[in-house]
């Protein structure tokens, strides 16, 4: 039982629409995601990794293949018969009953009796430290309380895996970074499989465990954020990504690259014809001029608190970003030449 | 520009007001006159509120219209319920379905009421109370659809898909989450359609049996052989019983948004 996937997506394509409206949402995706794993869909708005948590759900049917759950095949179950719990984006507590029903709706549907419901919904509401409003109606809530009781709402049933639309994104900044830390402190006290909706990057990468970056209604990339970071495989996913430094590179025979301005080194990868490279704003170094790999002119500096980022002008009409965090470190003036150290291990080359 | 800050905006208002609620302002007035003719003022006197109560006849036309308005809206309500939920949802024809559901609304009532009069004679249906409850409930249709219509329109469609996120299925989410939601919207709709019912003439006047007057017919009947301060009286009740529904039914209606 515990080495099945939480949730197992095979081959499932999704289009809406018919003749010539007719869109391709999802292409042909396929994934597995881990008992107890913080899962994270990440991609820009379109991208399909709602319409694909909607699947999960139930809400919408896949055209082909199928998803299950817990090794049991749900392609065609309605979203009552699945073992799945949604947080829905715009939270859709239902106005005309207090926290404590809201949370206690699906204990009532699963025929619980009367004090075991009492008992799970003051769990589920202690979980989210909001035992205090079960009579308040939801329309009585902050932004951020109204966000935990769909919480507790979703938990309360103790589902095989819990879904999240973007649950994040209506809270202003303060309160996102509060409630990011404790999804992850309650997903491991809940001790379920969490699936996460974002198209906020930085999230992905704090919350999850594995991420898969998705565009145009496929995946392009999945796993753990730190791989998604270091080595993007695709300049969408480099580029969506943080800040990153794209160079159009020629592959030389011998892992060895030709960088704009001639020079040449060699990579721990294997290419081959036109390249396009990619490197983090971090990972460069500024050394003295006619030094390194590329020249460049510093043509701006900001000051961060913790780093400064250079604005730098390459010869051949492209910038580069570059983060300095070392601040007692020599800092280039503006307007000066540089030689820019690109170390090869930090040099990825993508897929178009 | 501020429109209240027009030339004579505030004269124009009061003239419209005027225009608007002078007839029934004198109604209402001349309803407590104790004189037997209407026109000619005496004195104030209760004596007509007193008459209607202890007239059989009109007893019997205010159950009539009672009843006919209950049952008609009654039964509207639910066939509009079942109408919006159907049309909340996109198919290919719905705009036709919903123009349908509403030309009730526009048609003239004097030719709908000739034509329901010449099908229930020609297809033998005995002229009444029944008679007049289903075709009322026709033209109520569109009256409780639109307030129904408005709230489910305004609902969110992810309560429907939380409950049955949340393990109910089509059913139970209409019973627990999709009704109580639109119960505001329910009585809204109830209460216009009793309104409407409760004032109807036409349709009652042509299929109304004998014996089953309605009370806009008996004020009708009697205002032939001469106005009294007792017309005045009833429809100042009626007056008072519709005011207070539609207000009723514009709270109802606001309520919880």
């Amino acid at each position: 039982m515990t080495d099945s996937s939480a949730v197992s997506i095979r081959s499932v394509s999704k289009g809406f629409g018919r003749g010539t409206a007719a869109v391709r949402v999802l292409e042909n995706v396929s994934v597995e995601i881990g008992q107890r794993e913080f899962f994270t869909l990440l991609g820009p708005s379109g991208c399909g990794k709602t319409t694909l948590l909607r699947l999960i759900a139930g809400f919408e049917t896949a055209d082909q293949g199928s998803i299950s759950i817990d090794g049991q095949d749900v392609t065609q179950a309605p979203p009552f018969r699945r073992p799945v719990n949604t947080v829905f984006q715009n939270y859709a507590l239902f106005p005309h009953m207090t926290v404590e029903q809201n949370v206690g709706f699906a204990l009532v549907e699963q025929q619980m009796p009367a004090d075991r419901i009492r008992a799970r919904v003051g769990e589920a509401l202690e979980m989210v430290r909001m035992q205090s409003f079960a009579r308040r109606r939801p329309a009585e809530l902050s932004g951020g309380q109204q966000q935990r009781v769909a919480l507790a709402r979703a938990l309360a049933p103790r589902p095989r895996v819990l879904l999240l639309d973007e649950p994040l994104s209506a809270l202003d900044l303060k309160l996102r970074k509060e409630m990011q830390i404790e999804l992850k402190l309650l997903q491991a006290e809940a001790g379920i499989t969490f699936l996460f909706v974002t198209h906020d990057q930085e999230e992905a990468l704090t919350l999850s465990d594995r991420v898969a970056v998705m565009q145009g209604g496929r995946i392009l990339q999945m796993g753990p954020p730190r791989d998604i970071y270091e080595a993007p495989t695709h300049r969408f996913v480099a580029d969506f990504i943080g800040d990153i430094n794209l160079i159009e590179a020629e592959a030389l025979p011998d892992n060895a690259v030709r960088l704009p301005g001639g020079t040449q080194m060699s990579l721990p990868h294997k290419a081959r014809g036109r390249i396009t490279l990619a490197i983090r704003p971090e990972r460069a170094r500024i050394l003295a001029p006619e030094a390194g790999q590329l020249q460049a002119q510093v043509i701006h500096t900001a000051y961060l608190g913790t780093a400064l980022v250079h604005k730098l002008a390459l010869a051949d009409g492209g910038t580069f970003l570059l983060r300095q965090s070392d601040l007692d470190g020599p800092q280039p003036a503006i307007g000066s030449q540089v030689g820019l150290g690109l170390p090869a291990e930090a040099l990825r080359v993508l897929a178009q | 520009m501020n429109i209240r800050r027009f030339p004579l905006t505030r004269e124009i208002s009061l003239l419209v007001l005027v225009y608007l609620y002078v007839p029934v302002v004198v109604l209402v007035g001349y309803s407590f006159n104790a004189n037997r003719t209407a026109t000619v003022w005496s004195h104030a006197s209760l004596d007509w509120y007193g008459r209607i109560l202890a007239n059989p006849t009109i007893q019997s036309a205010a159950k009539n219209s009672l009843v006919l308005a209950l049952c008609a809206a009654t039964a509207a309500t639910v066939i509009a319920l079942l109408a919006a939920l159907a049309t909340s949802r996109a198919f290919p024809g719905r705009g036709g379905v919903e123009a349908v559901l509403n030309t009730p609304l526009i048609l003239p009532e004097i030719v709908v009421a000739v034509a329901t009069l010449m099908l229930f004679v020609a297809l033998g249906v005995q002229l009444g109370l029944g008679a007049m409850i289903l075709a009322h409930t026709a033209f109520c249709i569109p009256f409780a659809y639109l307030p129904i219509r408005a709230r489910l329109e305004g609902m969110n469609q992810s309560f429907g898909e939380a409950a049955q996120d949340l393990y109910a299925n089509r059913f139970r989410c209409f019973r627990r989450v999709t009704l109580p939601l639109l119960w505001p919207g329910i009585m809204a709709g109830f209460t216009l359609a009793f309104v409407t019912s409760l004032d109807d003439f036409l349709t009652s006047f042509f299929l109304s049996g004998p014996g089953t007057t309605t009370l806009p017919v008996y004020i009708f009947s009697s205002i032939k052989a001469g106005i009294t301060p007792e017309i005045n009286a009833i429809s100042t009740v009626m007056l008072v019983i519709s005011v207070l529904l539609v207000s009723l039914s514009f709270f109802l209606g606001r309520l919880r948004r």
